[in-house]
């Protein structure tokens, strides 16, 4: 896959970050590199080989389903910009 | 426009509100109505540092669900994150099975009109968190996030496109809102947001052989809103494609009061979820005997309570389906049955009597004013002979009207059927004698009369005469 300046600006678009020209460049020239590098592993024969999911050769402990949160609003919404009756206030989005 | 030159495609993602106490990936209550982000958590607000832990009792309702539908379960199932930003996601992306779901396949079998049934393949339901609830209206210029139903565990159910009309889909909607209600994998409350449907609509001509391109209308609500999303993409659809136009894939949504599906706004530009396994998160196992502890513990599917109803107490299919649609309807009539020691007597009552006005006065058959055991009684004493059918309907009426006990009503007002022929002979020998020109004819061959001669005596009698007594009685005393 060939890393160009639309490709960086559509990649940013999704992530939500601004990039500049300059360091659009800097994001050709690393993306590609890493890139080449998956082209260089996918070149290898993984017939047979189930995907691994996650490194930790492990499987999930699963917990009780009982509630151990109890209210902590207050104290959570004073990290929040921005709050009333309880909610979070964030900039108008509609749909 | 034409509908007859085309034809339909539709499929559905149902996203089932699982009925657990917390939520899927953190120790916050699920229950509904709490004072907003009073039920959010450090793991549900997404802040740093913290690590969902899977609830065990999501796996257990998914794999109920999975054996419901006769589905395959998963033995691994691993979480991969779907990555967008919205308010509502505070941590910029939701946790879901994309690979690895719990459940593949399954099917169900959907009743359509007269007596139609169809089968519906299910293509796969995983486990995902809901998102926040956003208040656009209530704050000036500003959204407000309500997070209480973030991270509240989901059974996301996408069918086969196989359904070629509302009908079909709605019934379809249907069937799982009841199936998952009736094994206590949701509780089902549609107005609380416990069963959200998304349509995949597209439209083909009648010789086309692949699916047309689709729109997804989303966040569907009610069967209604269901039922008149899709009818209006299908005129919305057809009529685009007869004038020239193209149908563009994308996602819709439905206006109740406008009563039509427009396209969302904020997704014009193609959404790419960059989807990949969830670091935080360890793939899930589970075994055969895991999987047969929760079989065992399932309660009996209404395909097999139908079939059983049929053998067990001699129903017709119809009978059979109906009463073992629902929980609460088929243990009634099994305890009314167990009373009455008459199945198809009771399933009739049931059906004709008891349903009618269940459904005339919308009360669910758990509030039915009259118990299984006055029912089973009530239909006892018909069985044997002691009240007459048409008794009993009266019986049954005051019983609805608030009378708490059929004995005692019977009792009260002297309703007792009459099969002593000691009493009924006086009766027949006066009105035999009271009308001696019917009599006559009757004799003379005017066999007809019969009914007439009986009449007189129910007339006498109240309604309390033992018809049969009567019958056998008449016939010797006329045919001499």
């Amino acid at each position: 896959m060939i890393v160009d300046k639309d490709v960086v600006k559509d990649i940013a678009a999704l992530a939500l970050l601004e990039i500049t020209p300059e360091i659009a460049e800097e994001y050709i020239t690393s993306m590609s590199q890493i890139l080449t590098l998956v082209e260089q592993m996918q070149s290898i024969n993984t017939d047979g080989v189930e995907p691994m999911s996650n490194p930790l050769d492990g499987i999930q402990k699963l917990r009780l389903d009982q509630v151990t949160e109890g209210d902590q609003r207050v104290y959570f919404q004073e990290n929040a910009p921005s709050t009333s009756e309880g909610f979070y206030l964030v900039p108008r989005v509609i749909e | 426009m034409s509908r007859s030159d085309w034809q339909v495609d539709i499929g559905l993602e149902l996203h089932v509100q699982l009925l657990t106490n917390s939520k899927i990936f953190s120790g916050a209550s699920t229950q509904f109505g709490a004072s907003p982000n009073s039920q959010a958590c450090a793991v549900d607000l997404g802040l740093p540092g913290v690590l969902p832990v899977v609830n065990e009792a999501v796996y257990e309702k998914a794999v109920t669900f999975g054996l419901g539908i006769g589905a395959i379960i998963n033995k691994r199932s691993v979480f991969d994150r779907k990555n967008y930003f919205y308010p509502d996601s505070p941590k910029g992306y939701q946790i879901t099975q994309l690979n690895y779901p719990i459940v593949e396949g399954g099917k169900i079998e959907i009743s359509l009109k007269k007596g139609k049934t169809k089968i519906v393949n299910v293509t796969r339901a995983h486990l995902e968190e809901d998102a926040g609830k956003s208040i656009h209206d209530q704050f000036h210029g500003q959204t407000g996030i309500d997070l209480n139903r973030a991270g509240t565990p989901l059974l996301e159910i996408v069918s086969e496109p196989e359904m070629k009309s509302s009908e079909e889909a709605v019934a379809y909607a249907k069937y799982m809102h009841q199936l998952v209600t009736y094994l206590g994998v949701s509780d089902g409350e549609m107005s609380q947001g416990s069963l959200r449907c998304d349509a995949n609509v597209s439209v083909r001509r009648l010789d086309d052989e692949t699916l047309g391109i689709r729109t997804e209308t989303k966040n569907l609500n009610s069967f209604r809103f269901l039922e008149r999303a899709i009818e209006f993409e299908i005129d919305r659809q057809i009529t685009a494609l007869e004038s020239g136009e193209s149908i563009q894939q994308e996602t819709r949504l439905y206006d109740s009061i406008r009563d039509e599906t427009r396209p969302m706004r904020s997704k014009e530009t193609a959404t790419d979820y960059r989807y990949f396994p969830e670091p935080d998160l360890l793939p899930v196992e589970i075994d055969d005997e895991y999987i047969d502890i929760i079989r065992k513990q399932m309660p009996e599917l209404t395909e097999h309570k139908s079939e059983r109803f049929m053998v067990e107490y001699d129903l017709n299919n119809a009978d059979a389906k109906l009463l073992a649609s629902d929980t609460a309807l088929a243990d009634y009539f099994e305890e009314v049955t167990g009373i009455s020691g008459d199945s198809k007597l009771s399933a009739n009552w049931i059906r004709v009597e008891l349903m009618a006005r269940l459904n005339r006065d919308s009360i669910s058959i758990k509030g039915s004013p009259i118990p299984a055991t006055e029912t089973g009684y009530l239909i006892s004493l018909i069985k044997n002979q002691s009240i007459s059918g048409k008794i009993a309907k009266t019986v049954f009426e005051a019983l609805w009207q608030g009378e708490s006990s059929a004995q005692k009503y019977i009792e009260d007002n002297n309703l007792t059927q009459v099969s002593d022929s000691k009493e009924l002979e006086p009766l027949i020998d006066s009105i035999l004698a009271n009308n001696p020109k019917q009599v006559e004819q009757y004799r003379a061959g005017k066999t007809k009369l019969m009914g007439f001669f009986v009449g007189q005596i129910m007339k006498e009698t109240k309604g309390k005469a033992n018809p049969q007594q009567v019958n056998e009685l008449l016939n010797q005393k006329l045919n001499l």
